[in-house]
């Protein structure tokens, strides 16, 4: 179900009380964060913002078209490494970007 | 021979129905194309008249995005969602769902046909 209109988006509210802080003051930090679920709104764009993923912190530099994406979409949480017996296919599929 | 954007339509069909022929037009934007325009629903598709046809081709023309143009219209929002690196471009990279589903079992439609692997159990007994 998606998120009532009246609340309007999600935005972390100490997230945003820091970045405009920054704004104000015309400096570019990144900020450590663990909202995973904020909205990105446009005034985070050109900010580098760390966000956790469980185990460390992903920087994660805003650009313009990821406003309205939610931050924890750039951090993933896991880590695929392939399976077994897969070398093979990868192998092609490297020869094959060539 | 009815032709509209680019594709050939079934001659001995129902118009709602033939028009699903199209990339992008499912059974009730067909319906709704019909009604628009005032075809009978019995009219199968070899009886629309020439300016029938044409005047679906006007009405797919400006209201509806179709065939090529919803193709590359897919593409280029899938690319975005690669390009800025987030979760659901990262699953749309690998081929697999990218709303969450699980891919333990089922997720065919996105990893396509099942590959064999040595070793492992076929769940259920069943290959």
């Amino acid at each position: 179900m998606s998120r009532s209109l009246k609340k309007g988006p999600f935005v972390d509210k100490k997230l945003m009380k820091k970045i405009t802080n920054l704004i104000d003051s015309g400096e570019k930090k990144i900020i450590k964060t663990w909202a995973r679920g904020s909205m990105i709104p446009p005034e985070f764009v050109g900010f580098t913002i760390a966000v956790h993923n469980g185990n460390r912190f992903i920087p994660v530099y805003i650009t313009e078209r990821m406003v309205g994406h939610k931050l924890g979409e750039f951090a993933p949480t896991r880590t695929f490494r392939a399976h077994s017996g897969t070398r093979k296919e990868e192998k092609k599929q490297r020869e094959f970007e060539k | 021979m009815a032709r509209i954007s680019g594709v050939d339509l079934p001659p001995n069909k129902k118009v709602a129905y033939g028009l699903t022929a199209i990339y992008g037009i499912g059974l009730h934007t067909a319906q709704k194309i019909i009604a628009s325009v005032g075809i009978d629903r019995s009219k199968k598709i070899k009886d629309l008249s020439d300016e029938e046809v044409t005047k679906i081709r006007k009405l797919l023309e400006s209201d509806y995005k179709v065939e090529g143009a919803l193709r590359a219209e897919i593409a280029a929002d899938v690319k975005r969602l690669i390009d800025i690196g987030s979760y659901r471009g990262t699953r749309h990279k690998v081929g697999l769902p990218a709303r969450g589903q699980r891919t333990r079992t089922n997720a065919r439609t996105r990893k396509g046909k099942k590959k064999t692997v040595a070793g492992k159990p076929a769940p259920g007994g069943k290959k």
